[in-house]
This record gives structure tokens, C-alpha cells and sequence, in this order.
């Protein structure tokens, strides 16, 4: 057959799924802090009950209590945003971000490649909070960058097997925030039932599908705001790109894409565990998830994604042998 | 900007005459360069420095695990080569390549050449980079040296010389590439009126010789790919940029295995085999099988399938037995023996330190010799006796005397110079030029190369470890 493509190396696999994992990683903190700046000016709390849910939305509650303490306005955005330490602060995720693609810079296109790098040698400058008066833009300059990095990799590079790892990488990682951010918010909320309809909800309300970029589409939908329209449309909509099923349909498609497999059937662990999820969602009413218990329900989500995450390493991408990096040899230079 | 002020300092300049009259082949350029207004070219070169780092244009800092990269320098300002002695030089360069080649295939099967009294069997088997098991191997059409960079300077008394033959893994092919790039993005006026001839078909060159060396018995199109180290190599920026010129895999060890003689790589869908290997890992760490048993890098099995035919290597492992610096010195006579003519392109005169006469000569003249270790690359292992101090030579000295076989000296040459954009004037810089020749079907050479310059005031050293920069390299139009 005329230009039939290889397979993708299973390294290769590897390294693009977590370049996709990270750009959205460092792009949904960035976007949590945004919101989080906005809504304290619209709604001051006490620092550690303002700051406190984004810390526990990234899973780092201990490590972060043991060095800082009590969650502040600025801790939070040290640890969240440029920490190193933190392996899942954005200069982190830029940084791993940049080294997958460095891995496979001849795999992405070189406008892909000079994006991830610009990002990170941006936030390689950054050696202290923004002033306040940067910081709303700084972190809204990262998100528009992580869009850029998207819309450059959809209009760049073909719609290849790497494409659909990277995909993948990125719609399960999107998923998982989603739900993350729902499940601290939601029950930051609930016990303040004797404010439904005042101001102060819909605030709160709002800056949870702001936190998801998902407030003007909501309010097309659904108009007023309701707690199990929100859940409904975060978790249940089939149209809004970080609702959690429309992602999971996307990564189910990749998946398929990659694997050839005809809808309806599965050879992969990975993909049988992917099938069984979206047609979970596709068949589940938003009632039926808030009777049984919302937050039940989105801990077993975030279970079942890991292990489609563990599912694919086993059946595309074995490491067989760990990273060699030290040994060097001298080869004649330049 | 202003070239009136321009000292040539008796050296050989590439652009102005002895008469400091511009060469008739630099004067438009010159001309450009006086019509740019003040701080103009400083501003290029800013922008152009701006975009390497942007691109990620980078070699990895050795020794440094961590992973320190820093952009490789370039100069605005480029190199100009005629025509004419660009035609002289391709001559020159495919006579030797081929002489070497047949060299390396002798020396792994009859050793004619030894036999015929013409070079003594002991400096070969000395020979750092001599490979006892690759005796006997044949790979596909007797190429055994498929991608050269071959060193060339001229010296103050005009001529061009090749200093080193780099045939083992030679590097910095993606810079003159991209030079020329950075060169169209940022300075693209230098251009006009001026016929400069393409370097762009250097990947598709590269791709057409290593397909033509897959194994004799595959019919469908071969399976190529690029072995790298890893990310963490001094010169992965080229190996990915190759790579990806090309459209073909970039692997490392780890993602290659041998099985049935066979070489594969692990893919989502299962091993998938390879044909040929564009590897840019050197001989000893290429199979532990083989060569070092220590190598995390390589594949074990590898050469095991190469010797069985079921894979092609370039280079072919071995071939490094010509790139002995005491080698070097019989290249003149390897080129009357195999070929029957004369060198088109001369050696430097070389002083072999295990003859008795040679020896003598070189530890009574330090101070003006240059002096250099026989398996060194990269400047290392150097004594540049001009600029020397009397503690350094009475160590090489002490050097020689231990270990004689490993040191050769040549007379300190006046590398020719180049205009270079210092702060904002333009001050006379040493250059060297390394053409990349690629031998298939049959000798390429692609015209232009990488033209390495000493950024340092006086320095004779080009190499990127020790303050070395670049330019682009314009061959001209006839």
C-alpha cells in the first residue's frame, strides 16, 4: 500500500500521551486559580476556606499541609503554580510536558514542538508571584498558551496513531478534573442549603462552571442555576468538551482509532473498560447519580478511569527497561 | 555598519585580499553589509539568537545528567565559496572518501595494503578504533563509510587541507541546515543578487542512502531508522532534527531487540522489523554482545544480525580504523595505492611521535607544533604550542615519551579567517569547514557545510565544547 504508516513505538505512545496529560493538567490549574482570584474579590472568605478546596481539588492536601500549613492566597499559588516540588504544579506539568516532547520532537510537528517549549521557557522566567496586578493575566496567558499548544497539534499534525495517544491523554486527564472540581465543590456547598437562590449560591455556583470554562454554555442550556443541572451538565452533557462524558466519548473514539477494533466489540482490557464506562454515562440519569450519592459516584468514576489509564500501559506502551540517562558517551563533536 | 576599519592581521582572510581588497566573489556581500544602518546586523543577530532558543536549537552540556542545554552560536555573517574551488573540493573529497573506504574493507579482509609494505600491520592493529570483530564482515555494496564529515581548513599560505576524516559518527549536519534557515528568517537582503546554492536536499540525500544499503534480500520498501542515545546526548537536537527531515523513527536501545537475528522494534501493535539503522551510537556501546558489556545504550545481539546480513548499519561499525590520527598521516599514500592518483586535496604534514627521527623533531620544536592525542576528539587532548606555557609542554612532553604511539604533532596552522560580528563592528575570527559527504549507490556531497568558528579573540580552537560558534556556508552558483 502507498505511504501505509508504521505503528507507533510503544516509548513514543508513552511520552505523547503524557505531553497530552500535562498541557491539559497545567491548563486546568492555571484556570482553578483564575476563577479562584476572581471569586475572592466578588466573595471574600476566610483565606484557608478560599484557598483550601483548590488544594484538595489536586490531591496534595497533606504534602501541602505539612510544609505550609494553613492554605493562603499566596502559598497556594506558589505550590500550585511554580513549586517545584510539586510534581503536579503548572511548571512542573510544563516542564514534564516539554521533555515528552522532547522525546518526540520528530514525531509532533515543529510548531507543536516550539509551543511547549515557549510555554515553558515563559514560566522558567517566572522566579516569584506575579504582581497582583499580572496575576489575573498571567494565568489567563498560560490557559490561552495550552489552547494555542491544541489548536496548533489539531491544525499541525496528522490525525495519526500519536495523534489519538496524545487525545486520549488529554480527554481522560480533562474528565478526571472535571470530576475532581465537582466533587470538592459540591461538597463545600451542600450544608449552605438555606442560601439556594440566594446571590451568595449562584456565585459559588457560577465559579464552579467558570472553573471549567463552562458558565456561558450552562446558562444557554439550563438558564437558571440549579445543583443538579450543574451536576447534570458537567458530568451528563454530550455537547460541552470538559463535560465528563463528552470526554470519554472522545477517548473512547481514539482508542478505537488506534486499536481498529469495530464499535461494540473490544480486544484490549483497556478498551473493555473504556466501552463499559461510556455506556454508563450514556444510560445514566443525573437523579439516579444524586440519590445514590453524588460523591460515591465520582469516586468510582475517578476509579474506573485509573484503571483504563493502567489499561493502556499494559496493552500499548510496556516499558520493558527503566530510563537510561547517565551513561554518556564522547562521539565526535562539533 | 562600516567595513572600511577591518584588519586582516596576517592571516589568510575569506573575504578581503592580502592588498585588503575585497574578493571579487565577497563584494556584494560586503556591500550589503555597508548599506545596513547603525546596529542593524546586531539587531538580526539578536533576533536570530532569540529564535534558537525559542526552537530549542540546543546540544546538551557533557557530564551534565541533568540535562543543561545551551544554543550552539552562529554568526551572521557567512562563509563564501566559489565555485570553482567548491568544484575542487568535491573532487578532492570523493577521491579520498572512496580511497578510505577501500581502505577499511581491506583492512577487514585481505590487508593487501599491509602486505604491500605500504602501512606497517602494527599501526593498524594499534589503531584505537580497529574492531578485531568485524573481520570479515561484508556489508551491502562495500560501503563501510556512508555519511563523512571530513574537516577542512586552509592555511595562511591560501590552500585547503584536510585536517581529519570523521568517518565514525560525525555530527552538526542539522546546523548547517538550520543555519541557512535562520539565515532566509533574519537576514534574508543578504541574499539578493547573489546565486547561493541549496543545502535543503541534505535529509532526502541521507534517506536515498541508507534505503539503498538495506539487506540484499528485502523486496518491500526497508523499515529505517535513527538510534539514538537518548535525550540526554550532546547532539540528540540532531538526531531528532534528522529524524524528523527525514519521516523515519527515532529509536533508542531499549526500544530494539533482537530475536531470529533479526532486529524489531516494539510497537502498540507488536515488534515491527527493521532494515537499516542510521546509528548514532558509537561502536562501543552499539551491542554488549559484542563491544562493551556495560552499555545501557545499545542492542544486545545487534552486530550478531548485522554480520548475518539481517540488518545494515551506517556506519558500518569498524570503520573508525582510518579515523587514527597516525592513520590520518598514510591517507596520501592509501590514495596512490587504491587509486592510483595523486591527492587532489593535500594532508597537513604530520609528525608520527613512535618514529625515533619524528619524535626528536617534534619534542625540540613544541613551541611551534601543534600536538595531538591519536583516539581524541572534540579539542580534548590537545597542545596548541604557540600559546602554550613552558609547564604545559614539559607535561606533553613526559606524555610523548610515555605513550609515543598515541601522539602525533603538525605545524600550527594559520586558519584562514572570517569576518565576525563582535560587539558592533566586524573583527577577523578562525574558521574550518566540514563538508558532509554520503556514499550509496554512489559519493554525494552536499554543497555547503558546516563552517565552525573560534568566537575567541586569537583562538585556533572551533569546537562547541571549547567557545566554538558557526556560519552559514555559501557555495556559489558557477
Amino acid at each position: 500500500m502507498r505511504g501505509e504508516s508504521l505503528p507507533l513505538l510503544s516509548r513514543v505512545a508513552d511520552s505523547v500521551y503524557w505531553m497530552g496529560r500535562y498541557i491539559e493538567r497545567a491548563e486546568n490549574v492555571a484556570r482553578f486559580i483564575g476563577v479562584n482570584l476572581n471569586l475572592q474579590i466578588d466573595l471574600p472568605l476566610a483565606p484557608a476556606q478560599q484557598w483550601q478546596p483548590l488544594i484538595d481539588t489536586s490531591g496534595d492536601s497533606e504534602v501541602f499541609k505539612e510544609r505550609y500549613g494553613v492554605a493562603t492566597q499566596a502559598r497556594v499559588i506558589e505550590w500550585l503554580a511554580y513549586h517545584a516540588d510539586n510534581p503536579n504544579s503548572i511548571a512542573s506539568c510544563l516542564r514534564y510536558a516539554r521533555e515528552n516532547a522532547r522525546s518526540v520532537r520528530e514525531t509532533i510537528s515543529s510548531e507543536m514542538w516550539a509551543q511547549v517549549n515557549s510555554m515553558y521557557l515563559q514560566i522558567q522566567t517566572q522566579r516569584s508571584l506575579p504582581e497582583p496586578e499580572r496575576m489575573l493575566d498571567a494565568f489567563r496567558e498560560i490557559r490561552m498558551g495550552c489552547h494555542l499548544f491544541e489548536g496548533v497539534t489539531d491544525a499541525t499534525m496528522s490525525h495519526n496513531e500519536a495523534w489519538h495517544f496524545m487525545r486520549l491523554g488529554r480527554t481522560l486527564e480533562r474528565a478526571d478534573k472535571t470530576s475532581r472540581i465537582l466533587d470538592v465543590k459540591y461538597f463545600m456547598l451542600l450544608p449552605s442549603v438555606r442560601d439556594v437562590g440566594t446571590p451568595y449560591d449562584d456565585i459559588h455556583w457560577t465559579a464552579v462552571l467558570k472553573s471549567v470554562s463552562g458558565f456561558e454554555m450552562y446558562r444557554k442550556k439550563y438558564g437558571r442555576i440549579a445543583p443538579a443541572d450543574v451536576v447534570d451538565f458537567l458530568v451528563m452533557d454530550h455537547e460541552f468538551p470538559r463535560a465528563v462524558r463528552f470526554c470519554i466519548k472522545s477517548a473512547s473514539e481514539s482508542l478505537q482509532a488506534i486499536t481498529g477494533t469495530p464499535i461494540g466489540a473490544f480486544r484490549y482490557r483497556s478498551e473493555q473498560l473504556m466501552g463499559q464506562l461510556r455506556a454508563e454515562l450514556d444510560f445514566t440519569s443525573v437523579e439516579t447519580v444524586i440519590r445514590s450519592g453524588l460523591h460515591e459516584y465520582l469516586d468510582r468514576l475517578q476509579l474506573k478511569m485509573n484503571a483504563i489509564d493502567s489499561g493502556l500501559r499494559d496493552d500499548f506502551a510496556v516499558r520493558t527497561t527503566p530510563m537510561t540517562q547517565t551513561q554518556t558517551q564522547t562521539q565526535t563533536s562539533i | 555598519m562600516r567595513v572600511q576599519g577591518y584588519e586582516t592581521g596576517g592571516f589568510y582572510d575569506e573575504m578581503f585580499d592580502e592588498a585588503r581588497q575585497p574578493r571579487p566573489e565577497a563584494q556584494l556581500l560586503l556591500d550589503t553589509l555597508n548599506g545596513l544602518g547603525d546596529g542593524q546586523l546586531e539587531r538580526c543577530q539578536q533576533a536570530a539568537e532569540r529564535i534558537l532558543v525559542q526552537l530549542g536549537i540546543t546540544f546538551n552540556v557533557y557530564g551534565d545528567s541533568a540535562g543543561t542545554e545551551r544554543p550552539f552560536p552562529f554568526d551572521l555573517v557567512p562563509r563564501i565559496v566559489t565555485a570553482q574551488e567548491w568544484d575542487w573540493i568535491e573532487r578532492g573529497l570523493k577521491q579520498r572518501i572512496h580511497a578510505l573506504n577501500q581502505f577499511i574493507n581491506d583492512i577487514y579482509h585481505d590487508q593487501k595494503i599491509i602486505k604491500d609494505g605500504v602501512i606497517p600491520e602494527e599501526v593498524v592493529r594499534s589503531a584505537t578504533f580497529y574492531r578485531p570483530q568485524c573481520v570479515g564482515i561484508n556489508p551491502p555494496k562495500g560501503v563501510w563509510c556512508h555519511i563523512t564529515g571530513s574537516d577542512l581548513v586552509r592555511h595562511s599560505d591560501g590552500r585547503i587541507y584536510v585536517l581529519e576524516d570523521n568517518l565514525r559518527v560525525p555530527s552538526g549536519v542539522s546546523y548547517m541546515l538550520e543555519n541557512r534557515d535562520l539565515m532566509k528568517r533574519t537576514f534574508p537582503q543578504v541574499f539578493e543578487g547573489l546565486r547561493v546554492r541549496t543545502v535543503a536536499e541534505y535529509p532526502s540525500l541521507l534517506l536515498d542512502t541508507l534505503e539503498s544499503m538495506a539487506p540484499a534480500n528485502v523486496t518491500t520498501k526497508p523499515v529505517v531508522v535513527l538510534l539514538t542515545p537518548g535525550m540526554y546526548n550532546s547532539a540528540y537536537f540532531e538526531h531528532s532534527y534528522l529524524a524528523q527531515k527525514m519521516g523515519i523513527p527515532l529509536v533508542e536501545g531499549r526500544d530494539l531487540v533482537v530475536e531470529d537475528h533479526a532486529v524489531w522494534m516494539r510497537t502498540t501493535k507488536g515488534l515491527r522489523r527493521v532494515h537499516v539503522i542510521y546509528r548514532r551510537i558509537d561502536d562501543d556501546f552499539l551491542d554488549p554482545e559484542t563491544f562493551r558489556k556495560d552499555s545501557l545504550l545499545g542492542v544486545p545481539g545487534l552486530v550478531a544480525a548485522y554480520r548475518a546480513g539481517k540488518v545494515s548499519l551506517a556506519n558500518a561499525p569498524g570503520n573508525g580504523v582510518a579515523d587514527d590520527k597516525v592513520m590520518y598521516a598514510y591517507v596520501p599514500d592509501m590514495i596512490r595505492y587504491y587509486e592510483g592518483e595523486d591527492p587532489i586535496i593535500p594532508n597537513v604534514p604530520t609528525y608520527l611521535c613512535w618514529r625515533d627521527a619524528d619524535r626528536q623533531h617534534v619534542l625540540q620544536n613544541l613551541e611551534t607544533l601543534v600536538v595531538k592525542a591519536a583516539n581524541e576528539a572534540g579539542g580534548y587532548g590537545m597542545l596548541v604550542g604557540p600559546h602554550s606555557t613552558a609547564a604545559e609542554r614539559q607535561a606533553f612532553a613526559a606524555k610523548i615519551t610515555a605513550n609515543p604511539r598515541n601522539y602525533i604533532a603538525q605545524p600550527t596552522l594559520g586558519l584562514s579567517r572570517v569576518p565576525t560580528l563582535v560587539g558592533n563592528q566586524l573583527e577577523g575570527r578562525h574558521v574550518d569547514l566540514r563538508p558532509y559527504i554520503l556514499y550509496g549507490d554512489d559519493i554525494r556531497v552536499v554543497p555547503g557545510g558546516l563552517t565552525r568558528v573560534a568566537l575567541r579573540k586569537g583562538s585556533l580552537v572551533v569546537n562547541s565544547s571549547q567557545g566554538g560558534g558557526s556560519k552559514d556556508t555559501w557555495v556559489l552558483e558557477a
